[in-house]
């Protein structure tokens, strides 16, 4: 049994659309989603087709820099994400994956690296036959 | 069953039993959409794990560089990304009930959609003519898991636009259609998120190795 305790007088009170997942957006917010995607796409493509920046590793990064925020734009242009929308069940479920994406991610990769690393077999070529 | 304490302004607080209160149908489909994502996302996650760990086990195969045109990924990107917008300018017409300019957007998104896929499946088909198969090496495992299960989502997304093309043509931009093209909606612009990270990890990062 639960208790719901009503206030009546305006705290559901929401204007309609704004702040759920029902929010379709703007034809402003779809625009600058799409310019700002196209710019975050396009400089990762030029710095690796070009060889720009001396080091891979430089390039690794900043690819991976621009990815992650193309993907931030993405979600709040694209897919309307905000803390409000479902009284925040979306922003909670969404944290609670990138957690779980996250763990997953350096887990394995963490985890396989250093059994590559340590359990690489050692070629003794002297007790070849 | 429920306990309500309504509180009018400066009255005395009424305890009543309440009935469930009325849902409004499909009323919790968006945030129950919106979790089958995450868990789609975490598949996701696996793939990518699973690419990252074998992604460098050429067996003596070829590696990215060999086989990846990255003006031809760039094109497919380009597709996804146009179908993305494409869909936006479809929800916004929904919300103004213009059911012909909604049917045709749906359209041009699906069409970009098949571009998409028809570009994925060129280079599936000349990286197999070339020898590289899914059995060739554990990288090639990988990727072709990782970017089919892609493939795949956005097939059945396609699948998905053309019937409910079928429905908006059949019953018009009722409730339910509008329900249903925003949980596509929201299933499309979560595949171009997806991408982001194919492009980037398996393609750009790979051509850097």
């Amino acid at each position: 049994m639960s208790a719901n305790t009503k206030i009546e007088g305006g705290l559901h009170a929401h204007d309609d659309h704004a702040g759920d997942l029902h929010a379709h957006g703007s034809l402003r917010s779809y625009l600058i989603g799409f310019g700002l995607s196209v710019v975050l796409t396009a400089i990762p493509f030029w710095l690796v087709m070009t060889d720009v920046l001396a080091s891979k590793q430089i390039t690794a990064l900043v690819i991976m820099a621009f990815a992650a925020a193309q993907i931030v734009v993405h979600m709040i242009c694209f897919l309307h994400m905000n803390t409000r929308a479902e009284e925040g069940w979306t922003m909670m479920a969404l944290i609670f994956t990138i957690i779980m994406v996250v763990i997953a991610l350096t887990g394995s990769l963490w985890v396989m690296y250093h059994l590559n690393a340590n359990m690489m077999p050692v070629h003794d070529m002297s007790r070849m036959p | 069953m429920t306990v309500a304490v309504t509180l009018s302004k400066g009255a005395a607080p009424v305890f009543h039993l309440e009935d469930e209160h009325a849902h409004a149908e499909g009323g919790s489909t968006m945030l129950g959409f919106w979790i089958y994502l995450m868990s789609d996302c975490l598949i996701f996650a696996i793939l990518f794990a699973t690419y990252g760990v074998l992604g460098s086990n050429y067996a003596a195969g070829p590696a990215p560089k060999d086989l990846f045109d990255l003006p031809l990924v760039a094109v497919n990107t380009s597709m996804l990304l146009l179908s993305s917008i494409t869909y936006g300018f479809a929800m916004l017409t929904m919300v103004k009930g213009r059911v012909g300019a909604t049917q045709a957007w749906l359209a041009v998104t699906g069409l970009f959609g098949l571009a998409f896929i028809g570009i994925e499946l060129y280079e599936f088909a000349h990286m197999i003519h070339e020898g590289a198969t899914p059995q060739r090496s554990a990288f090639l495992s990988s990727f072709f898991t990782l970017v089919g299960t892609h493939g795949l989502h956005v097939t059945f997304g396609l699948v998905w636009l053309a019937t409910l093309m079928g429905q908006v043509a059949r019953y018009g931009l009722i409730e339910a259609n509008r329900r249903r093209l925003m949980c596509l909606s929201m299933f499309w612009h979560f595949l171009d998120v997806i991408w982001i990270g194919v492009f980037t990890f398996v393609y750009l990062m790979g051509m850097l190795r």
